[in-house]
């Protein structure tokens, strides 16, 4: 093993125009408009997320105050509608998303050994075209008629008769998928093909495995929601009849396309945080993965089971009682292998030798939080009870659960985690400890009380309520201002660390043992692994 | 890196401009159909802008890759990315033409013959389930594609063009230079002759009252077959351009992925039209 240490080369931030043999490079902006380093790139969608999470933030702290009081306060119904439509849109694509594949740019070259992704320019590309995604998504809310209000679902008849709005939403979502196939091609060859000798498939770090299947339920998934959505493009605009049962076509078609893509995209936004914790707690464990093999496979068949349930979005349209129960079986087998992933990480810990820091304490709070997730959607599962519990606030604080105290915690974990090896620094450790804790208790004062407004019938995607709702909107509320400016505390913590932050040491997780961290200098510099390690 | 030589085993790119300039092209093309399809004048200058732009960053950009290869920088771990990734592409292609042959299978399963049943009687009386269909309300009529006319010929041209560009691919591995530009001008022609009869047989269709207005019916005829001429067009587009690297020499008989995955395209949109010959026109 020719373990490399010396820091020679510059993490990002700097000039690094002394490479010289890599030629000519732009400078100032050009450099991260032009660069083909999977490292840049890596750190551009990891700020570009960070925005779009500010952004959609802003759009959930205008939900939340609407609904501080029933009546109508703050903003009319139709921008009400849009708030959640974009929320979602912008978190779903431009937030969680973006942050993984930042992950995935930044990590799966150091993991595998690799020089750098298989196609650096269209790997540059699959960012590049996040920023006009968003520029159309945005713009949308300046044309007549203003966002759409349709929900990020954007089911027809709905979006059929939405104003100019919608076709910018659809040309933006044709981009955002053309960013991610691109991306997960990218993913895939590198994955199979740039892998450092000996570095076989089973040896992978978890957190290459769970890309390699979250870039496979992408390109599966993506094209049909281009599909979908191109289709209610044709619909609007040039006469044809899928989803308007006036000409043989039926709206419900939509709900089936979108959901067959719907269903793999909450594992494609799933699987990669699993990958994180993976990497998170074995680290802060001093222990080797428990049952390494049994994650692989559980993360397979949870890709492949995930094309075979999207009918549990779907159990009140008027299925036939064997199609319910065909899809409600269906949905609970997940259960088993997310329960194997669970049980593996626990097991994991057991007898570990176990340190808090706050990379661990997000993967804790994702352990917990995310299984409560879990057992919400089996619940949501079963059909009889689906039927009372549709489009109400308990699905609301399912998906928060799984997607933001799982989700989003994980990237969380993971910044903190990698975030000296990305920069050579140091974050504040007692500050980012302060982070975990009050995003732990503001998230749950937000969306814990939201399982009760929804047992209770709340409605989700209303602007306005029953008098008996209002304690618990307010709670609601509270919670989410409070979890915003948590987030504010996580900027603060991550400039301060880049600007002034300790330098790290080499090692600074004695129990991390994968190929960046055991062979490349921290912090890793501008190009890695140009002569593959050799991994025995 | 200090104590290691870079050996360079993989062709690592310099920074390019190209993406950005794709960026831009297509947020004005995309940008300009909104804007076009609600009436804004703008819109078709917006869109033809973005096209150009596009096209131009698309012919620097293959030209690069092109230069590249024929320069000797892609290795065989190169080529295996390549064969990689485009394998990946089709397949999601494949799942791009699989969301329409959804809703093919939809309408002509579940909702059309739901429209048939007695809960939509009171709703419309008149209404009989059959495959054609414009639906119940839209009232044009229309007369349905069949298969053994130009279809079938069409079938018949593509299948062809599939023997053609084996035959050309064999010329290439056996470094039989004229064989290849022959019988891989041969499938250009398929190609175009398929697209013309494509087109003829849409003016002809047309004429018959057959529109994308024509309910689910047109809606799925005209999206299934539109798509997979448009990608006929493309994959001809890239069978010319791989023709005119053949005439000046480019690809040996053990490298030649460019050849390789056009032809693989070219199967693929050879695959789709079957399926669309047995469900869209045949069935
Ligand atoms: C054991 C695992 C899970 C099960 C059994 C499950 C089940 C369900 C069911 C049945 C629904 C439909 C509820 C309704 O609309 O009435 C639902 C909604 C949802 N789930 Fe899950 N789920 C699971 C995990 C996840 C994960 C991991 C994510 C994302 C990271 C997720 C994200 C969502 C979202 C976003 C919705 C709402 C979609 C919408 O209507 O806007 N779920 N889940
Ligand atoms: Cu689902």
């Amino acid at each position: 093993m020719s373990a490399v240490i010396d820091n020679h080369g510059h993490a990002h931030g700097g000039a690094h125009d002394d490479h010289g043999d890599h030629g000519h490079h732009p400078s100032g902006l050009m450099r991260w408009v032009t660069t083909t380093n999977h490292k840049d790139i890596g750190t551009m969608y990891l700020w570009f997320s960070f925005a779009m999470f500010l952004v959609g933030g802003v759009m959930a702290m205008v939900i939340r105050a609407e609904l501080f009081q029933p009546g109508m306060q703050i903003v009319s119904p139709e921008f009400f509608n849009s708030m959640t439509t974009y929320h979602g849109l912008i978190m779903v694509f431009g937030a969680i998303m973006p942050a993984f594949v930042g992950f995935a740019n930044w990590q799966i070259p150091l993991m595998i050994g690799a020089p750098d992704m298989a196609f650096p320019r269209m790997n540059n590309w699959s960012f590049w075209l996040l920023p006009p995604a968003a520029i159309l998504l945005v713009s949308s809310f300046l044309v007549p008629g203003g966002g759409a209000g349709v929900g990020w679902t954007m089911y027809a008849p709905l979006t059929t008769q939405m104003g100019p709005g919608m076709d910018l939403t659809i040309f933006a979502v044709h981009l955002l998928g053309m960013s991610s196939i691109m991306g997960s091609i990218n993913i895939i060859t590198t994955i199979l093909n740039l892998r450092a000798p000996g570095m076989t498939l089973m040896k992978m770090p978890l957190f290459v495995w769970t890309w390699l299947i979250t870039a496979y339920l992408l390109v599966a998934s993506m094209p049909v929601l281009a599909g979908a959505v191109t289709m209610t493009l044709t619909d609007r605009h040039f006469g044809t009849s899928f989803f308007n049962a006036a000409g043989g076509g039926d709206p419900v078609l939509y709900q089936h396309i979108f959901w067959f893509f719907g269903h793999p995209e909450v594992y494609i936004i799933a699987i990669p945080a699993f990958g994180v914790i993976s990497q998170v707690i074995p680290a802060f464990s001093r222990k080797p993965l428990f049952g390494y093999a049994s994650m692989v496979y559980a993360t397979s068949s949870i890709a492949i089971l995930s094309f075979m349930v999207w009918a549990h979005h779907m159990y009140v349209v008027g299925m036939p009682v064997a199609g319910q129960l065909y899809f409600m079986y269906a949905t609970m087998l997940i259960a088993v292998p997310t329960g194997v992933k669970v049980f593996n990480w626990v097991a994991t810990m057991w007898k570990g030798s176990l340190s808090f820091e706050t990379p661990m304490l997000f993967a804790l709070g994702f352990l917990f939080l995310f299984t409560l997730g879990g057992f919400t959607g089996l619940v949501l599962s079963l059909t009889s009870v689906d039927v009372q519990l549709q489009d109400t606030y308990y699905v609301v604080a399912h998906f928060h659960y799984v997607m933001v105290a799982g989700a989003l915690f994980s990237a969380f974990a993971g910044v903190y985690f990698w975030f000296p090896k990305w920069t050579g620094k140091m974050y504040d450790e007692t500050l980012g400890k302060i982070h975990f804790w009050l995003s732990l208790i503001f998230f749950n004062i937000t969306f814990f009380v939201q399982h009760f407004l929804g047992l209770a019938g709340m409605p989700r995607r209303i602007p306005d309520y029953n008098l008996q709702f209002v304690e618990f909107n307010q709670i609601s509320s509270i919670g989410a201002f409070g979890f915003g400016l948590s987030q504010l505390l996580f900027l603060y913590i991550i400039i301060k660390a880049i600007k002034s932050g300790e330098k790290a040491p080499q090692l600074p997780w004695d129990g991390a043992d994968t190929l960046e961290w055991t062979h490349l200098p921290t912090p890793a510099p501008y190009h890695t692994f140009e002569n593959p390690p050799f991994v025995k | 890196m200090s104590n290691v030589t870079p050996t360079h085993n993989y062709y690592l790119p310099e920074p390019a401009a190209y993406p950005i300039i794709g960026s831009v092209g297509l947020l004005l093309l995309l940008g300009g159909f909104a804007m076009w399809f609600n009436d804004a004048a703008v819109g078709p200058w917006s869109s033809a802008a973005g096209l150009v732009i596009l096209t131009y960053m698309m012919v620097l950009w293959f030209g690069k890759v092109i230069s590249e290869s024929e320069g000797g920088l892609y290795t065989k771990r190169v080529d295996i990315s390549y064969r990689w990734s485009m394998s990946w592409f089709i397949f999601s292609e494949v799942m791009f033409f699989a969301g329409f042959f959804g809703a093919l299978f939809y309408a002509r399963l579940y909702s059309v013959p739901e429209l048939g049943t007695l809960d939509q009687k009171l709703l419309w009386p008149d209404f009989r389930p059959d495959w054609p269909t414009a639906g119940p309300h839209v009232g044009e009529p229309f007369s349905p594609m069949g298969a053994w006319g130009i279809p079938a010929l069409n079938t018949l041209l593509l299948l062809t063009s599939g023997v053609t560009i084996t035959i050309a691919h064999f010329g290439l591995l056996q470094n039989n230079r004229s064989k290849l530009i022959l019988w891989l001008g041969l499938t250009v022609l398929l190609g175009i002759t398929f697209l013309g009869f494509q087109a003829y047989e849409y003016s002809h269709a047309y004429a018959q009252g057959l529109k994308l207005t024509t309910g689910i019916y047109g809606s799925t005829f005209y999206m299934l077959t539109g798509f997979h001429g448009f990608h006929v067009t493309v994959g001809t587009i890239m069978l010319i351009v791989i023709w005119f690297r053949c005439v000046k020499g480019h690809f040996t008989p053990d490298h030649h992925f460019a050849f390789e995955g056009v032809a693989w395209y070219w199967h693929f949109v050879d695959v789709v039209w079957l399926f669309l010959f047995i469900f869209v026109y045949w069935l």
